[in-house]
């Protein structure tokens, strides 16, 4: 956690010192974003079968990236920006995670093991 | 202001009347335009006992129903919509915000040392889309209410209920933003406001307790959110993603559903437990024991909260594997609870305990959640859940943790704040009664409801086989010195405002920063920012309490 | 001081309940960020609902994302990249202390983009589907070559409607802020100490765009443009 001490009184025109990000920088992503774009529009011509999703999903995980990091500036804010995006992802995984576990095992068949069944009566054979 | 040659004052309390935030401006639009803190928590807490008193209306009317085994009221679709009423009032209307926007608004910023929370006017934003919801809620329920249930299961309310269904979800999905507004605020306010000196490990654990409260508005929300305005879709276009017609999955709702509603729970029972912590160690003036214990356990139920919610869903079709892996986990999310309960223990242990009516609320909790709690890991049991599912022992287990525990630490909360709040001190000799008559009226409302769950009594039905009418009229004779019992503190803390004693800073001689301001704060809380050099609930350095102890 | 405690008009910018504005700027950008944070889960819920029914029917899923047009998809994507750019750069001159008509310049052209998506989206692709009888609840028509796999088009055509709907709903809400911003730029309250509106909008504006960047594929181009 930040701010391990609260915030120390300083009067109201104390200076805001920020990273100024160039207009390069700020272009050179933009033209990435494009490029990676007309990528995953082409890609999706390309036969990979199943992997076709996943293609696309990478590309536009690379593209949100490129946005969070530069355009959102989280590349130049250190600490709880990064924090607070990581969590809400990782819960929207959660989400996800679990109600595929249910959606994706419901017409799983239960089928024990042939020696499965043995195990209960072994074990109350060897104690008592 | 009453003269005050003819009211008491309290030992400690000024002999003149003083500025403060009731007093600073007069008016409607002075208070409907606030943007202080402390009048926006005392806003909520009127919309919110409003609620109260039309979810317990429905209570009433569906216990007075059960004292006959065909029925003694209400016809069984009305009292579908009874239960369903109750059950959303309660929950979404009335026990989410209960603690967090009302205690929790007024004592943030006093307990860390700020001046406010961090977005004032979304603070007073949320309150007015709070009630605007509540508004809607009320009109929904004037108009026939839902008979739904308040879990709203698909395909029944998507598709075939004949109730308002899009308005009543409509409500909730509006609640749901002044809950985000809400939790945005205190994360917020809590990490970047804290005076010189707060350190995390310095700060009073309610705090943490409403920072995890907070974690959880802020995950779980969105989500409630979305899949309302879908239900709500659906019901305007008669067709949308859980219509079975198109291959919909009516588990998918409830997987969507219960994501928000089990952390709901710990949100109604999160901020609870900090008021506790707060209790036990003023009334024991004892430091907390395991301080830290308390603060991460408080982080690891919001987290592990998440990751529970298919025990609702246990006997609904889901897949066993799935059932497996959440039974564990709810086993797991009792663990961080337990340790809590043991901590309160022992900080009770050889402390200086007194029996005011804050107190008595505090022990009646650590009973009642325990006895709620190990109530549910029967359920998060997959075996006993079959039987147990749907029964009375599931109605009996929720509102023990929710009336036993989160209304009790509510009542033991506004107690205990009441003096810093209104600058009054309220009758204890009542305030004890009252609190013992809640005691009493309470679990035999709810005691009785375990045996009739385990005796096989469905839930949400308006009928029942005639040998379970004993334990109903028992339960509905419970109800009504509940009911008594929660009248009593009304009346007493109302005439409080006007006749009650003057309080001083420090009534009870507790340790945190919100005692050591005038009763009732000024609007801007502090003359001076506090700088913090000690550690929390440092009793020895406590100053002795203004009015005698019990 | 109780003049504090109602709603007023604070030309200076500084909020009171903060010690400096530093504090109040890390204040706002925190808040942005957990409501961000919120926004993630809201829209979040729809993919999870999504992706357990594209697991679950596949080729159906497949059909309909073959009724969008992915020339209009594609475009969209690169005009609302564009508008992030010019968002950026709009906030960037704030910082850099340029004169508002810059800072207004920026802005106004980040709105045109996203009025450009909004047109493209609502005059071209829903009037087309509207056309087609393939928004569902409003007349929704089977094709006999779905055969089968009939009801669950419409389920895909449900989610594309409700997802791409909410997320436009988003971007003119955006465009309705930009329009604030311009008028409170227009009236010179932005300096290169004092722009934190426009950043957090920024933040606002560039999630919009992320939100695009995952439906994009997800819609559109699932299950492959090549022959099958």
């Amino acid at each position: 956690m930040s701010d391990s001490t609260g915030h120390h009184a300083s009067h109201a025109t104390h200076e805001v010192h920020e990273h100024i990000v160039p207009v390069s920088t700020y272009v050179t992503i933009f033209v990435s974003l494009l490029i990676l774009t007309a990528l995953t529009t082409g890609m999706a011509w390309v036969d990979m079968g199943r992997w076709n999703l996943v293609v696309a999903l990478v590309i536009a995980v690379c593209k949100a990236l490129l946005v969070v990091l530069f355009f959102m500036h989280v590349k130049y804010n250190k600490g709880l920006s990064r924090i607070a995006l990581v969590a809400a992802v990782f819960w929207l995984g959660l989400l996800i995670t679990f109600t595929l576990s249910d959606e994706l095992t419901r017409h799983w068949e239960i089928n024990p093991l042939p020696w499965a069944g043995a195990i209960l009566p072994m074990f109350r054979h060897l104690i008592f | 202001m009453s003269t005050t040659a003819t009211i008491d004052h309290a030992p400690g309390a000024p002999a003149e009347p003083q500025i403060n935030y009731l007093n600073a401006r007069y008016g409607v639009r002075s208070w409907l335009l606030t943007l202080d803190h402390k009048r926006i928590g005392l806003l909520y807490l009127g919309t919110i006992t409003v609620m109260f008193v039309v979810g317990g209306i429905a209570a009433t009317m569906m216990r007075l129903n059960l004292l006959e085994p065909q029925g003694a009221l209400v016809e069984p679709e009305t009292y579908n919509k009874l239960f369903s009423t109750h059950g959303i009032v309660m929950v979404f209307f009335f026990l989410v915000p209960s603690i967090p926007a009302t205690l929790g608004n007024f004592l943030i910023p006093l307990m860390i040392g700020a001046r406010d929370v961090a977005f004032p006017k979304l603070n007073l934003l949320s309150w007015y889309i709070f009630a605007t919801a509540c508004c809607l809620m009320l009109y929904v329920v004037a108009t026939g209410g839902v008979d739904t249930g308040w879990t709203f299961y698909t395909p029944y309310s998507s598709l075939h209920s004949h109730t308002d269904v899009f308005l009543a979800a409509m409500a909730v999905f509006i609640g749901g933003f002044s809950s985000i507004l809400t939790g945005m605020n205190f994360v917020v306010t809590i990490h970047k406001m804290r005076a010189p000196g707060m350190t995390w490990f310095r700060l009073p654990l309610f705090i943490w307790a409403m920072y995890a409260t907070s974690l959880i508005f802020v995950l779980a929300t969105p989500v409630i959110a979305v899949t309302m305005f879908l239900l709500m879709l659906e019901r305007v276009l008669h067709v949308g993603i859980f219509d079975p017609a198109l291959g919909g999955d009516p588990l998918l709702f409830q997987h969507m559903f219960w994501f928000y509603s089990h952390p709901a729970v710990y949100i109604m029972i999160l901020p609870s437990m900090g008021v506790i912590s707060e209790l036990i160690t003023a009334f024991s003036r004892k430091k907390i024991f395991g301080y830290s214990f308390i603060a991460f356990s408080s982080l690891a139920i919001a987290v592990i909260s998440f990751l529970v919610w298919g025990h609702h869903m246990f006997v609904s079709g889901q897949s066993v594997y799935a059932g497996l892996v959440f039974s564990v986990l709810s086993f797991l999310v009792a663990i961080p609870s337990a340790v809590k309960v043991f901590n309160w223990t022992a900080t009770l242990y050889k402390g200086s305990i007194s029996y005011e009516a804050p107190m008595l609320y505090a022990l009646g909790f650590i009973g009642l959640f325990t006895i709620g709690g190990l109530t549910g890991l029967f359920l998060a049991s997959l075996a006993t859940d079959v039987h147990l599912n749907g029964t009375y022992f599931i109605v009996a287990h929720f509102h023990y943790i929710m009336v036993g525990g989160a209304v009790m630490a509510l009542m033991g909360g506004l107690h205990f704040w009441w003096p810093k709040i209104t600058g009054r001190l309220y009758p204890d000799l009542w305030a004890r009664f009252a609190a013992l008559v809640i005691f009493i009226g309470f679990n035999l409302t709810f005691f009785p409801q375990f045996i009739l769950g385990y005796l096989g009594m469905p839930r949400r039905y308006a009928m029942y086989p005639a040998e379970f009418q004993a334990l109903n009229v028992l339960s509905s004779a419970g109800a009504s010195v509940l009911a008594v019992g929660y009248v009593i503190p009304v009346i007493y803390l109302i005439w409080s405002l006007r006749n009650g004693p003057i309080a001083g800073p420090n009534p009870w001689g507790a340790k945190g920063l919100e005692w050591t301001t005038q009763s009732p704060p000024l609007t801007e809380n502090f003359v001076k920012t506090p700088i913090v050099t000690e550690e929390a609930y440092n009793y020895e350095t406590a100053p002795e309490p203004e009015v005698a102890r019990v | 001081m109780s003049e504090a405690a109602t709603v007023h008009d604070n030309p200076t910018g500084f909020s009171h309940q903060f010690e400096d504005l530093e504090q109040q700027r890390e204040a706002g950008r925190l808040g942005m960020w957990v409501f961000l944070a919120t926004e993630v889960l809201f829209f979040g819920g729809m993919f999870a609902a999504y992706t357990v029914y594209r697991s679950l029917h596949p080729m159906a899923f497949d059909i309909g994302s073959h009724l969008l047009d992915v020339r209009f998809g594609a475009t969209n994507t690169a005009v609302l990249i564009c508008s992030s750019l010019t968002m950026a750069l709009a906030i960037r001159s704030a910082q850099t202390g340029k004169k508002k008509g810059t800072i207004i310049w920026w802005l106004v052209l980040t709105m045109l983009l996203g009025a450009t998506f909004l047109f493209l989206k609502f005059r071209f692709e829903w009037y087309h589907d509207y056309i087609e009888h393939t928004i569902p609840g409003f007349g929704f028509h089977n094709l006999p070559q779905w055969g089968a796999n009939a009801p669950q088009v419409q389920m895909f055509m449900c989610f594309y409607f409700f997802m791409t709907g909410l997320h436009a709903l988003h971007m003119i809400v955006g465009i309705g802020v930009l329009a604030v911003l311009t008028g409170m730029a227009g009236r010179g309250k932005f300096t290169s100490q004092y722009f934190a509106p426009l950043e957090i909008s920024g933040l606002y504006w560039h999630f919009v765009d992320i939100i695009w960047i995952f439906l994009f594929p997800l819609l559109y181009l699932a299950g492959g443009r090549y022959p099958h």
